[in-house]
């Protein structure tokens, strides 16, 4: 440990390099360190992308010899025909657009919804507001299999079993409590300073935030996005709900789940199904990792 | 393949809701214009007009159903009583601690494992996400690449995963029994054997669970100024030193949301502990899959809404005594 530069008449002196040790934000390792820390993060990169690989190795299995104790990831007969018949002779590409369609309109409004709302809570000191803040960690507390019962039969009710209308209004609206939190917690970290100068130079309170804040909070917005794209985008429970029996209106868990019912489950096709719609996650995520670590303050970062 | 009826159809689905949305909100924020602005020429009518439909959408969608919840909790609602349930006041709570939750296991027991599901996924979420993410903050190669395969657990459909996850249990074809196989070992029966079963619950989750923390620390890590550690460095504190003084107290604001949400996450964690646990082990369920059991699987729906009072309370109480305990949340709230 780097004890070398505790003597005397050396306050001044910038400390020794190659001494930082493992628990400092090291800026300069010594080789030796950098290669274990290189060979850790190998083996943990291994772990995480492990299970993938072995799904993708099924999907390219011929449909003989899917359960199999093979451990390659490429099997020496690789055949691309689960993807063929997911793609060609099953209502997959239906499935896939109908998520797509929904997830990004949901995602979209529950942004929207949430960054009005963050913002409200982030600059005004109005009556109700720490009740509401802690309304808002409180809705994570809640079981989601909880509130399954009421919203369903408040949706026969209202006549929306069998449509997207149920679907699209819960997912806009399950999200908006952590998509608040996440924005209040980023709005909070930029000085309101910036848009009292913009309404000075003649801008309304609306038009201050949406020219100076929202363009600042790019971040966080992309990662209030990028969550509610994905919980929509995964969700399964509430759509098999909702949706009942309609063929045409499946999204893809319910199809995916489908091809796991019949007679017995085509793993093949499953892990090809699989493989495909993790794709647009995995690209949106690629995309938005630059912003994924600024983003997520959780409203406890400050400056 | 995929039919322009099929584009169509969704197509419309969803726009027409958007509209629908769109109109309701307008319908809204018009009322609220005239009655707070133009009318009461209230001081806050700007934060209440753009909290409005977020308000809306919760009260609808949250506060009602868990009020109509607390009315079913206070009734003998099940198959049998489904169309005139009656009011029977308490005795659902009561049940809750004094029956089983489904066939054996009472509610303490449960609680019991349910406390040490979440013990040991949270110790190991933070811990290892501590690990990474300290590993990754330094200037290093490689490390956009590193990053990027790091989080891949958290981008993939949970749901996939967890399904991956269990076949990699399987007997025969699993990896985990083709590894100790070739090693010599007995293959472990992990979907049968009530504490293997548990293990590979907690692995799983453990697996799931690691980025979004690494992701989170990482991002508290960046935010602490070198100038500490600087200084530190000249006051000769060693590296433990300077992880206990300067590295976890200044982590406090992050890693207490986060761990406060990674417990409610993973005390109420629906897919990994239901889709594991295959053969319905009821030593491997955790008190949100007993909940699910109870209401969906034996149709007792008073018991279940009161036995998910009694879950909501828990987490309650333990966030009030965390927070004050830990007094990082002030800022949040009270700022």
């Amino acid at each position: 440990m780097s004890t070398s530069t505790l003597t005397s008449d050396k306050a001044i002196v910038v400390p020794t390099r190659h001494k930082r040790s493992f628990f400092k934000s090291g800026r300069e390792d010594s080789p030796f360190k950098r290669i274990i820390i290189h060979i850790v993060l190998i083996m943990a990169c291994i772990v995480s992308v492990f299970p993938v690989l072995r799904v993708l190795a099924v999907s390219l299995r011929p449909g003989d010899r899917l359960m199999s104790t093979d451990l390659a990831i490429i099997p020496p007969d690789a055949t691309l025909e689960s993807y063929r018949i997911i793609l060609f002779d099953k209502p997959f590409l239906g499935w896939v657009w109908n998520s797509l369609a929904i997830t990004i309109a949901t995602a979209l409004i529950g942004v929207i919804l949430a960054a009005t709302a963050a913002y409200a809570f982030s600059r005004w000191k109005f009556p109700g507001r720490s009740v509401g803040l802690v309304f808002l960690l409180a809705t994570q507390m809640i079981p989601a299999s909880m509130l399954m019962i009421p919203i369903y039969i408040l949706a026969i009710k209202l006549g929306m079993v069998g449509t997207y209308r149920g679907l699209v209004i819960a997912y806009c609206v399950t999200s908006i409590p952590f998509s608040v939190w996440i924005l209040k917690g980023y709005f909070d970290t930029i000085p309101a300073d910036l848009e009292e100068a913009a309404r000075i130079d003649g801008c309304s309170q609306l038009q201050a935030f949406w020219r100076v804040l929202l363009p600042l909070s790019t971040p966080a917005l992309a990662i209030t996005f990028l969550f509610n794209f994905m919980s929509a985008w995964n969700e399964y429970l509430l759509a098999r709900v909702m949706l009942g029996s309609s063929e045409s209106l499946m999204t893809w868990p319910l199809g995916l789940q489908r091809l796991q019912g019949q007679y017995a489950t085509q793993w093949g096709q499953f892990s090809a199904g699989s493989i495909l719609v993790m794709i647009p996650v995995v690209v949106l995520f690629l995309y938005s990792s630059k912003y994924l670590i600024s983003g997520l303050t959780l409203g406890g970062v400050k400056g | 393949m995929i039919t322009s009826e099929v584009i169509l159809k969704s197509l419309s689905e969803v726009g027409s809701t958007v509209l629908l949305i769109l109109a309701g909100t307008f319908v809204v924020e018009a009322l609220l214009y005239l009655v707070l602005v133009k009318w009461l020429k209230y001081k806050y009518a700007l934060p209440f007009m753009l909290l409005a439909p977020a308000a809306i959408g919760l009260i609808a969608l949250v506060i009602y159903p868990l009020l109509w919840e607390l009315r079913l909790s206070f009734t003998n609602m099940s198959l049998r009583a489904f169309k005139n349930p009656e009011f029977i006041g308490l005795k659902n709570y009561v049940r809750v601690f004094t029956e089983p939750v489904l066939k054996q296991k009472m509610f303490f027991p449960l609680l019991g494992q349910t406390v040490l599901w979440t013990v040991i996924n949270i110790a190991f979420h933070v811990g290892g996400g501590l690990f990474l993410a300290m590993l990754l903050n330094r200037k290093m190669k490689f490390k956009g690449i590193y990053r990027t395969l790091l989080i891949l657990p958290w981008a993939i459909p949970q749901v996939i995963a967890v399904l991956a996850w269990r076949g990699e249990f399987n007997f025969s074809y699993g990896y985990f029994n083709i590894i100790l196989t070739k090693l010599g070992l007995a293959p472990v029966a992990w979907m049968t054997d009530p504490t293997a079963n548990f293990i590979a619950m907690c692995l799983t989750n453990i697996w799931l669970g690691i980025p979004f923390m690494s992701v989170t620390l990482l991002g508290g890590l960046q935010s602490i100024s070198t100038e500490y550690y600087e200084a530190a460095e000249m006051d000769g504190a060693n590296g433990w030193q300077q992880f206990k003084n300067i590295t976890w107290p200044l982590l406090q604001p992050v890693v207490t949301p986060a761990i406060l949400l990674g417990t409610f996450w993973t005390f109420n964690n629906f897919n990994v502990p239901f889709f594991i646990n295959q053969n319905e082990l009821e030593s491997s369920d955790i008190m949100v899959t007993g909940l699910f059991r109870a209401a969906f699987q034996y149709n007792r729906y008073g018991f279940s809404a009161a036995f998910a009072f009694v879950i909501f309370a828990m987490l309650l109480l333990f966030t009030i005594f965390y927070t004050r305990y830990t007094k990082t949340l002030k800022g949040t709230y009270e700022s």
